[in-house]
């Protein structure tokens, strides 16, 4: 009966070896393993062998089992794995063509511009202060210290609704609400960006509607090198840390001492040329000491408070950032130009 | 302004300076000098020669052939000059000579004869036309009779003068003149002045006896002085004065006006002549207009004045327009022999009003607008009268006639070091400070580290501590400052709430495939009427318009972002860009005034706008064109993103398809709108099926402050069940829903739209909508039983309400 089992064995593993497919693995479990399989015919005949005889020999039959079990299921996995090889050999596709396009806008460039700004300032203790576009005259020029009939405030250059409204012309009078919210009593750091309206004619330099960001900064004892060293940080930040940066007097009606802030030119290294106009210097932004009148109009005593304050405008920034050379661009929404600068 | 390096030469010792490094320091210390720019090109070989000869060219009529005697040798030259004569002096360009424009002068032949050498005229030497005097702008240039032949005439007409052009801001009048640069030069160079000649002579007879002056406007005009000068001689100035004055921006006349125009650049103190005999009267009145009053200025201009004008006037007639132009019936001509000459001080305000009334802005009135300064006028005065007398051999006649009221006085400011240090950050000793005032030829006493300065009236700018701060800091040096941090407030910096979720919004419209825009808030009188969402309509809003707008088409404040982005659209469609999906953030500005009083309300809006395909694959032949639910579904996903519940109404809006819109609710309240645009109006803006829609971002502000809530995940498992209703087909799909979620709330979380469909199986006129329902209780495990008790109910109520039935 041993022989017989081994037989059957090498018959079956034989068989196994034989099998192309699932199919034909079947029939061969079937045949040896199965109910009426050889390998269950030969077990029955157990019944005829010796109480000694039969443990031997069951040990061999299991053994016998086991084997053909294990050929079927190695054999069994071995032609899973081929098929599987040959579904996905069949399921190749052309992997360079174009993939199924997914939708995704983008920031405006002078979104991205204020943003950065936005938070480089954030970053050195300031809030963000927003205020409307159509404001008094008080706000925009008297609180300003720049009452009516002031040579530097030019109706020509304003639109009025009203003799006492009108488009805001810089986003300064965000800083005079904020200090008349503060009561004179708390010190504080701000910036306001927003649009601002000029009575312009739209063209390459010009536009009746641009955007500005203007800081304040109020507190006890606030010193001019405060804005100089606010101002560089910026710039460096902004433009780069090999950007140096020049102040110059200037005058704005608002600040005393007043500054224009200048930073080296990225083209020439400060040489000179046709970018900086030749003098290696770009301006950027105005600033200065809060004017005491502007102060005490609303409520801080300048006695005490002294502040600085600066303004920008991203448009200029982007145009020397990104080489914009009309400002009109900004407005026009053309789909290449916004695209372009979605990474900004 | 502009300065002329070599004039400017006469009163600071430039040293050897360049005009670039000049502009440099100037810049520097507060005035920007916009450009250096070079008088005229400078031409070699030019040199003044005599013309000893001039005959016609035998073989040409408009040719005259000349023998010019250039120092060291005659040249024979022809010239075709109309005004060439034999005895003048002129610029003789020799063989070898460049000219601007790269022209090189060589031996020619012209008709046969010899030429060698060219006789220029001003323009060839390379000066702008616009300055050239007009009686000899169209031929050669004629030197004085004592011009030096053979010498080169570079240094004599000044053609290697630069001019530096100053930009002048409001606060710095005083650098409108010669003088008040020279001041300004020397206090950066740490110079000194060297001041005009203003001497006079002593004249038996005094200006009183010819002339006197009565004011009778005395708050426009606290300072009248009236020189006489007797026995002019009108004729050229001198050569070095046409120069300057070339070279300033001026073009020279004759000797008095010239004169007159010289001082104002030099002192920046407007002077005025007038021809006193055809004055013709001994008593200046200067008074305001009388209503209705005409007068006939320079120009030839007859001018209506009213009481807002100041008039100088003889007593009887107006002769001139105080400070802005004088009257022709005075004016200094060839005939001239007295001159009388105005040196007075003009109110600004009243300048300002009359220049703007007049459009007649000049050198003159720029200044008087400004302030000119107290202690010069007269001084002025004496200048010019001084060089009349030199140059136009006139007697000036002693003293002046006088009319003064004028506060002279200097402004007293207290400053000390500490002080100064303390707001700039600076460590300046005591005695730096000392040398700064001394520079600015401040006049000050000083007790310890403490000035009591006297600010000089020339500097009217100068009425505070903080401005004396300035002019410390700048002499100093801005760049000398230190870079420091401001040490005080240690406020956190930070966005917001709202600033936050602003950004969040950007962000959310950016990864659903929209792009930002920026458009103009100022629109026109069509597009302020459009795309005006119905809850703002309802409001009944005036719309806000410009007093003064610099076009119709930005003239009125929108009061929707929508027709710009249209219009934005329309520009990339005319530039092959068809595929848009924008959308804008920005305030719309609605008053209910009906004459506006106050500031409008601006309320901040989210639009969008999407044309085109929104979806394009060519070789999968996938294709699809933005569409109603595209806009919707970003719509609702702003919604779910902030997790507000949020209606859509079937509604008729404006300028909207009418079957294709809808409002959209946040509770009770309507929000804004979705849709297709008209196609009408979307024919007109040149556009295919277009998109749209408008929020008002503050009222989703608001609710999402409201509801904002976070919840535990569910810990027990929900249950899904789907229903179809058979329903008229009318019956809106969203209405269904709404009674499904009415009925089986608190259980049914999520209701679900997952099939609408019409044809075979469904009756005619009836549609099936399928919708899967979510249940879930976050307190336990749902039972079968009361799912299945909600789920009658809902089918009763529909059923009942909507005359629908279950599908099979």
């Amino acid at each position: 009966m041993k022989e017989q089992l081994e037989a059957i064995q090498a018959e079956a593993l034989e068989k196994v070896e034989q099998a192309k497919n699932p199919k034909e693995l079947q029939e061969i479990r079937v045949t040896y393993l199965g109910k009426k399989g050889s390998l269950t015919k030969v077990l029955k005949g157990m019944g005829k062998l010796s109480k000694e005889e039969r443990p031997v020999v069951g040990q061999i039959a299991n053994v016998v089992r086991d084997a053909i079990a294990k050929a079927l299921d190695d054999k069994s996995e071995m032609l899973e794995q081929i098929a599987l090889e040959k579904q996905l050999e069949s399921e190749a596709i052309d992997v360079t063509l174009p993939g199924r396009p997914v939708n995704v806008g983008g920031p405006h460039l002078l979104t991205s511009i204020v943003e950065e700004i936005e938070d480089l300032f954030i970053g050195m203790g300031y809030e963000v202060r927003e205020g409307p576009e159509v404001e008094t005259d008080y706000y925009n020029f008297e609180a300003l210290n720049l009452p009516k009939n002031h040579p530097a405030r030019d109706m020509q250059d304003t639109f009025y609704i009203t003799n006492e409204l009108l488009m805001r012309t810089h986003t300064s009078p965000v800083q005079a609400r904020t200090m008349q919210e503060y009561k004179g009593e708390k010190p504080f750091k701000m910036i306001c960006p927003g649009k601002v309206y000029r009575r312009d004619t739209d063209d390459a330099t010009h536009s009746h509607q641009f955007t500005q960001i203007e800081g304040l900064y109020v507190d006890k004892n606030v010193r001019m090198s405060d804005l100089k060293g606010t101002l560089d940080k910026f710039a460096k930040k902004m433009f780069g840390e090999e950007r140096e940066i020049r102040l110059r007097p200037s005058f704005f009606p608002f600040t005393e001492p007043s500054v224009e802030m200048d930073i080296s030119c990225k083209v020439c290294q400060g040489a000179g040329c046709s970018v900086c106009k030749g003098t290696g210097w770009i301006e950027i932004l105005g600033g200065g000491m809060v004017h005491p009148k502007v102060l005490s109009m609303a409520g801080y005593n300048p006695e005490v408070y002294s502040g600085f304050a600066f303004g920008m405008g991203p448009e200029r920034i982007a145009m020397l950032k990104y080489g914009v050379n009309d400002i009109r661009g900004f407005y026009l929404n053309d789909k290449r130009f916004l695209k372009q600068y979605h990474k900004a | 302004m502009l300065v002329s390096y070599n004039w400017l030469k006469n009163y600071v010792d430039l040293e050897d300076m360049t005009p670039e490094e000049l502009a440099e320091k100037i810049t520097k210390s507060g005035i920007e000098v916009e450009s250096v720019e070079y008088f005229a090109e400078k031409s070699d070989h030019v040199v003044v020669g005599y013309v000893a000869s001039c005959e016609q060219h035998p073989n040409a009529d408009k040719l005259n052939l000349c023998q010019v005697d250039v120092g060291d040798e005659t040249l024979q030259i022809i010239c075709g000059a109309p005004n060439i004569a034999q005895g003048q002096k002129v610029a003789v360009a020799k063989p070898g000579a460049k000219l601007p424009g790269n022209m090189k002068i060589k031996r020619v032949k012209l008709r046969g004869v010899e030429s060698n050498g060219m006789i220029c005229s001003l323009q060839e030497l390379g000066m702008d036309e616009k300055y050239i005097p007009t009686d000899i702008a169209e031929g050669i240039f004629v030197f004085p009779e004592d011009a030096p032949v053979g010498d080169s005439v570079v240094p004599l007409l000044n053609l290697d003068d630069a001019i530096l052009e100053l930009d002048i801001l409001a606060n710095r009048a005083d650098a409108m003149s010669m003088l008040g640069v020279a001041y300004e030069v020397a206090a950066i160079l740490d110079k000194e002045v060297q001041f005009p000649d203003e001497s006079l002579p002593v004249s038996d007879e005094s200006a009183e006896d010819y002339i006197s002056v009565e004011v009778e406007a005395a708050d426009l005009n606290p300072y009248y002085g009236a020189f006489v000068i007797k026995d002019v001689e009108i004729k050229s100035s001198p050569l070095w004065m046409r120069n300057y004055l070339m070279a300033a921006g001026v073009r020279p006349i004759n000797n008095v006006v010239d004169i007159t125009n010289y001082v104002l650049m030099e002192y920046g103190q407007p002077l005025h002549a007038f021809d006193y005999d055809r004055f013709s009267s001994d008593k200046i009145v200067v008074r305001r207009a009388d209503p209705g009053e005409t007068m006939i200025t320079l120009d030839n201009q007859e001018r209506k004045l009213n009481e807002e004008r100041l008039v100088i006037t003889n007593g009887k007639e107006a002769t001139a327009l105080a400070g802005v132009m004088g009257g022709a019936n005075t004016e200094v001509n060839n005939e001239t022999k007295n001159v009388l000459l105005e040196a007075a001080y003009f109110n600004g305000g009243s300048i300002r009003k009359t220049v703007k009334a007049t459009g007649l802005r000049s050198e003159s009135s720029t200044r008087f607008e400004k302030g000119v300064d107290p202690n010069r006028v007269k001084k002025a005065g004496m200048r010019a009268s001084h060089l009349l007398q030199k140059y136009a051999n006139g007697t000036v006649l002693s003293g002046v006639a006088e009319f003064d009221e004028l506060d002279k006085s200097e402004k007293i400011i207290v400053v000390n070091t500490e002080d100064i240090n303390k707001r700039l950050g600076t460590d300046i000793a005591t005695k730096e400070v000392a040398s700064i005032l001394s520079r600015l030829q401040f006049p000050y006493t000083q007790n310890k580290d403490t000035f009591t300065i006297q600010v000089p009236t020339r500097r009217g700018d100068i009425t505070i501590f903080e401005d004396m701060l300035e002019e410390v800091a700048r002499i100093y040096g801005y760049d000398k400052l230190p870079f420091t941090l401001p040490e005080g407030s240690n406020q956190a910096g930070g966005l917001t709430e709202r600033q936050l979720l602003k950004r969040k919004i950007k962000q959310l419209m950016q990864s659903i495939g929209l792009s930002e825009t920026l458009t103009y808030s100022l629109t026109n009188g069509g597009d302020i009427k459009r795309l005006i969402s119905p809850e703002i309509v309802e409001q009944h809003p005036t719309p806000v318009a410009l007093a003064m707008p610099m076009s119709e088409e930005h003239k009125y404040l929108r009061l929707s972002i929508l027709p710009e982005m249209l219009r934005t659209l329309s520009y990339n469609i005319a530039r092959n860009q068809s595929n848009l999906a924008y959308y804008e953030m920005g305030s719309v500005f609605i008053s209910d005034e009906k004459e506006i009083t106050k500031q409008p309300k601006e309320q901040l809006r989210l639009s969008g706008a999407l044309t085109g395909k929104w979806l394009e694959q060519p070789w999968q032949q996938e294709k699809k064109e933005v569409d109603f639910y595209l806009v919707k579904g970003m719509v609702e996903k702003l919604f779910h993103y902030l997790e507000i519940p949020v209606r859509f109404e079937q509604a008729r809006v404006k300028d909207m398809h009418p079957g294709r819109t809808a409002i959209v609710n946040i509770g009770a309240q309507k929000v804004g709108f979705i849709g297709q645009l008209h196609p009408g109006l979307a024919k007109e803006l040149d556009l295919k099926e277009t998109y749209v829609f408008d929020l008002n971002l503050e009222a989703i502000y608001g609710a999402y402050e409201n509801i904002l809530s976070f919840q535990d995940i569910p810990k027990y498992p929900s249950v899904a069940r789907d229903i179809a209703f058979i329903l008229d087909k009318e019956v809106l799909a969203g209405e269904v829903k709404q009674v499904i979620e009415e009925v089986g709330a608190p259980l049914v979380k999520h209701v679900q739209i997952f099939d609408v469909y019409q044809g075979e199986n469904v009756p005619e006129g009836k549609k099936s909508i399928a919708y899967s329902l979510l249940y879930q209780d976050p307190n336990k495990t749902l039972k079968d039983n009361e799912v299945e008790e909600s789920y009658e109910k809902i089918v009763e109520a529909v059923n009942s309400k909507f005359n629908a039935y279950v599908r099979s």
